[in-house]
């Protein structure tokens, strides 16, 4: 921006290398942020963007290379220099105390005393004050575990500008909210820049980086590839950048097959871990050869959905038939066995055991039958074979079959997960958030499968949060309001905006304002 | 289960698999270096010198035939309790119980062992079964508290820590109760169990020392707990519990099932090292307080192994060394045979505060790689 670079820099970092044993995660990066200005950090996942900003927040401490801020050269030895510096840092990860109130999270650590007791009452008018000027509406008094996610990143940025914080550091910030939160974030996040503050925003979406950024600089391997205008830039010229080589965006898909009927939901019920009912009878239906989207906010009911689906979480009411069987009340095994992959949204959780070998986690699902063990007793050669097979078919990139699963990059943890539930006779994939968090490679790979998958034969009931995932893949897109599905639309006559509404609760007869 | 007792659950499982995934093989051969040479320090105090001390205490263990054969008979018990521990730990779980198993293993044994008929059959016969009581008391002890896990979601730990006294409390009651008598031997001027019948009794691996076939059927023991956890499909449920308890779900795996069974077995271990007392000491018969802290110094020593089954046999030998090379060095050093319980207390101290091993020695924290994903995040605002 060219207004900005006639502003002061207020945090450059100078040829800073960072290692770590076997890597070198920041190899002398470069970075300048001008007061007033937004920074963009892109880069896929391991390109080295959180090791920089821990060592501009002080986490870590660099090898090589210098930090300036306002000019001046600073050597932090702990993020509470860098707070002192007027850094601030908001965390993918919150760190906030569940059970404590907005206000009392915002000045943990910085508590206001009147002698010896804790002046809250003065904290809740300072809260109340910066949530005014920055449009970052919260209720002091409310408890942070009831607050939204949203709300609770609000806190998050309470706490760094509560600290004085003149230089805010945000990383991916907008991996957990909704698009309405999200485009509210972003004017959030506009208003600090004019109020004077100065942003880096770590992300790895385009989009955003397009939609909210000054500058762009693109990270690739622990080295600053290149720094881009966002006028001039374009969502494909970035992620080659990013990536260092073309990307395909749209994955070439030809027209659905539908088939017969293979998943049928009628009138389901079902219950989340509190028994709230979550899922309001849900009717659908999964043709073979075809990929039902279903789209929505999170927390309207997909997850139970989904559990449900895949026989983890018995249904209050109703019926889920596969291949004509009733699964109510099925364990998981047998509902496995019917021919159904299922990968789940939360891969650490659900989907892998970070401490066993790839090739334990690619038999995960099939470890008691025949040909990986024979009589309780297990046949290591041959795991070994379908492991080595799945890595090379996956592309999974591991040092061994035998390293532990957790050690990899997201992105060939979620291809290990695919690659298991891919395998093998598949009737119907039931897949949750399949590409989260990953980078634009993986992403690309995960949907050629599912795609392949489906012009196999198989069924493919999908759940994402990310509405560009649903319109890249779905052949019929139904849309989850509040646990009813409130409109079931072909692909074609689907829109980003009318899916967007129908997110929102536009399909209810009383509409109710998105929070 | 209930959600509280399900939490309490998890923070007790990421504790314990915490400590083994930063816990490399060093760590627990250096704590043992660090107690002896604080433990020295302790005899320095005291007036003698610990030179001597240690030297008398390894002549006492392994310093002739008869010694090495007394401590692999002392460790004998602290094998196959340890390793009852052990797999417990695979499977998430915190056996603290098996002090008590061991107790019911011991007295189902020597109750069976002076059954009529037994007197009647060979010893190929008389010794399994005497060894199977001892199975399945332990068994039955240890299903108990996992019965209550899978069921209502009742914590191990609090569950078997009672089982244990309730275990000690009757042990005293059945060897001990004149009237009625159940296991008294009438005849006895210290109160103890009726000798099991001769048939029943393990054959002696040296004879003329203690030595009895229980450290081969321990060592055994070890391979075959070893294969099942590593080659069988239920070692794999084991052990899938016990890393990731959602990914077992998730895999079709029954968690409660899988808790009930750990934890029986792991019972049934430590009624088999009861078991083998009976059956293998030289006496052939059980006091009250014959087994004072075998069942807890077993969990130290699980700890000090790693919850590794092959490496519960050195540390268990360890064990039985310090408490059969203590007389030695009372007689020979001047030194308090307590010493050796300082000792093991501090092996315990430096194996569980392992940071203070890790920063004297300068052991490497294995995977600090990607220290953003948990460890940084820890600070985050604040001082």
């Amino acid at each position: 921006m060219s207004e900005a670079t006639d502003a002061p820099r207020v945090l450059e970092a100078r040829g800073i290398s960072k290692r770590f044993p076997g890597v070198l995660a920041n190899d002398k990066v470069g970075l300048v942020v001008h007061k007033g200005e937004i920074v963009c950090l892109l880069g896929e996942n391991g390109a080295g963007k959180s090791t920089l900003m821990n060592v501009v927040y002080g986490l870590y401490h660099p090898d090589e290379g210098e930090l300036l801020v306002n000019g001046k050269r600073v050597v932090f030895t702990s993020s509470a220099d860098a707070i002192r510096a007027g850094i601030g840092m908001v965390h993918q990860h919150f760190q906030l105390v569940p059970v404590l109130t907005v206000a009392e999270n915002v000045v943990l650590g910085h508590e206001i005393r009147k002698g010896p007791f804790l002046d809250l009452a003065r904290a809740r008018r300072e809260v109340a004050a910066l949530s005014k000027e920055y449009g970052l509406a919260v209720d002091p008094d409310a408890r942070v575990e009831e607050l939204s996610v949203g709300a609770q990143q609000r806190v998050e940025l309470i706490k760094a500008l509560y600290r004085n914080a003149d230089i805010l550091i945000l990383d991916e910030p907008t991996a957990v909210l909704t698009p309405a939160e999200v485009d509210h974030f972003f004017g959030v996040v506009r208003s600090l820049v004019e109020a004077g503050k100065s942003v880096v925003f770590i992300t790895h979406k385009l989009r955003e980086v397009l939609a909210v950024a000054d500058t762009v600089t693109v990270l690739r391997g622990g080295k600053v590839v290149g720094t881009a205008d966002p006028k001039t830039a374009t969502e494909e010229s970035l992620a080659s950048l990013m990536v260092g080589r073309d990307v395909v965006f749209e994955v070439p898909k030809g027209p659905a097959h539908p088939g017969h009927v293979i998943l049928s939901v009628r009138e389901l019920h079902v219950a989340d871990d509190r028994g709230v009912p979550t899922v309001d009878g849900v009717h659908l239906e999964v043709r073979a050869g075809e990929i039902l989207g279903v789209a929505g906010v999170e927390g309207n009911g997909q997850r139970e959905l989904v559990e449900a689906v895949a026989g983890m979480r018995p249904p209050v009411r109703g019926h889920i038939q596969i291949e004509g069987h009733d699964i109510g009340g099925w364990s998981p095994r047998r509902v496995t066995q019917l021919g159904v992959g299922h990968v789940p949204e939360d891969r650490a959780k659900h989907g892998l055991v970070g401490t066993f070998s790839v090739a334990d986690n690619l038999m995960l699902n099939r470890y008691n039958r025949r040909p990986f063990s024979r009589r309780l007793v297990f046949e290591r050669a041959f795991i070994r074979d379908n492991a080595q097979r799945g890595v090379k078919e996956f592309d999974i990139r591991t040092p061994s079959v035998d390293t532990p699963a957790g050690s990899l990059s997201g992105g060939n943890q979620q291809k290990v997960v695919v690659a298991r539930e891919l395998s093998g006779d598949v009737k119907l994939l039931v897949v949750a958030q399949p590409t989260r968090g990953l980078d634009v490679g993986s992403v690309e790979f995960i949907h050629t499968q599912i795609i392949q998958l489906r012009d196999g034969g198989a069924a493919v009931l999908l759940v994402s949060a990310e509405l560009d995932e649903i319109l890249a893949l779905s052949d019929r897109i139904a849309v989850i309001y509040r646990g009813r599905v409130a409109a079931v639309v072909p692909r074609p006559e689907a829109t980003r905006e009318g899916c967007g509404l129908l997110m929102a609760g536009a399909g209810e007869q009383a509409p109710a304002a998105p929070t | 289960m209930s959600r509280s007792a399900n939490r309490s659950g998890d923070g007790v499982r990421r504790a314990i698999e915490t400590y083994f995934r930063l816990a490399p093989v060093t760590v627990p051969i250096y704590a043992v270096l660090t107690a002896v040479v604080v433990g020295s320090v302790v005899i320095l105090a005291a007036g003698s010198n610990p030179i001597d001390a240690y030297a008398a205490l390894f002549r006492g263990s392994f310093g002739s035939g008869a010694a090495v054969a007394k401590t692999m008979a002392r460790s004998t018990p602290f094998i196959i309790a340890s390793l009852a521990v052990a797999f417990g730990f695979k499977a998430g779980l915190f056996n603290i119980g098996a002090q008590g198993q061991l107790l019911m293993g011991a007295l189902a044994a020597a109750w069976v062992g002076t059954w009529g008929w037994v007197a009647g059959v060979p010893s190929v016969i008389a010794i399994p079964m005497v060894l199977l009581a001892g199975l399945v008391g332990g068994l039955l002890y240890g299903g108990i508290p996992g019965v209550l896990k899978a069921r209502t979601g009742a914590h191990e730990v609090i569950v078997t820590i009672m089982l244990n006294a309730i275990a000690a409390r009757m042990a005293e009651w059945l060897i001990n109760s004149r009237r009625p008598r159940i296991l008294l031997d009438v005849t006895a001027s210290v109160p103890h169990t009726t000798p099991i019948d001769a048939a029943a009794r393990l054959p002696k691996l040296i004879p003329g020392t203690p030595l009895h076939v229980g450290f081969i059927l321990a060592v055994l023991l070890c391979v075959v707990v070893w294969f099942v956890l590593q080659r069988t499909t239920v070692g794999f449920e084991i052990r899938t519990v016990g890393a990731n308890p959602h990914a077992a779900t998730y895999a079709g795996m029954s968690v409660s099932r899988t808790i009930i069974l750990v934890l029986a077995l792991s019972g049934a271990l430590a009624g088999i090292a009861g078991a083998a007392e009976v059956a293998g000491g030289t006496t052939g018969y059980l006091t009250a307080g014959q087994f004072r802290n075998v069942g807890f110094d077993s969990i130290a020593i699980a700890l000090l192994a790693r919850a590794n089954p092959f490496a519960v046999i050195p540390a268990a030998v360890l064990w039985g060394a310090l408490l059969t090379g203590a007389g030695t060095m009372q007689l020979q050093a001047g030194v308090s045979s307590d010493l050796v319980f300082v000792v093991q207390a501090l092996v315990i101290l430096f194996v569980a505060a392992d940071a203070i091993v890790r920063w004297v020695f300068r052991v490497r924290r294995p995977r600090d790689i990607d220290v953003t994903q948990d460890g940084a995040f820890a600070k985050g605002w604040g001082a």
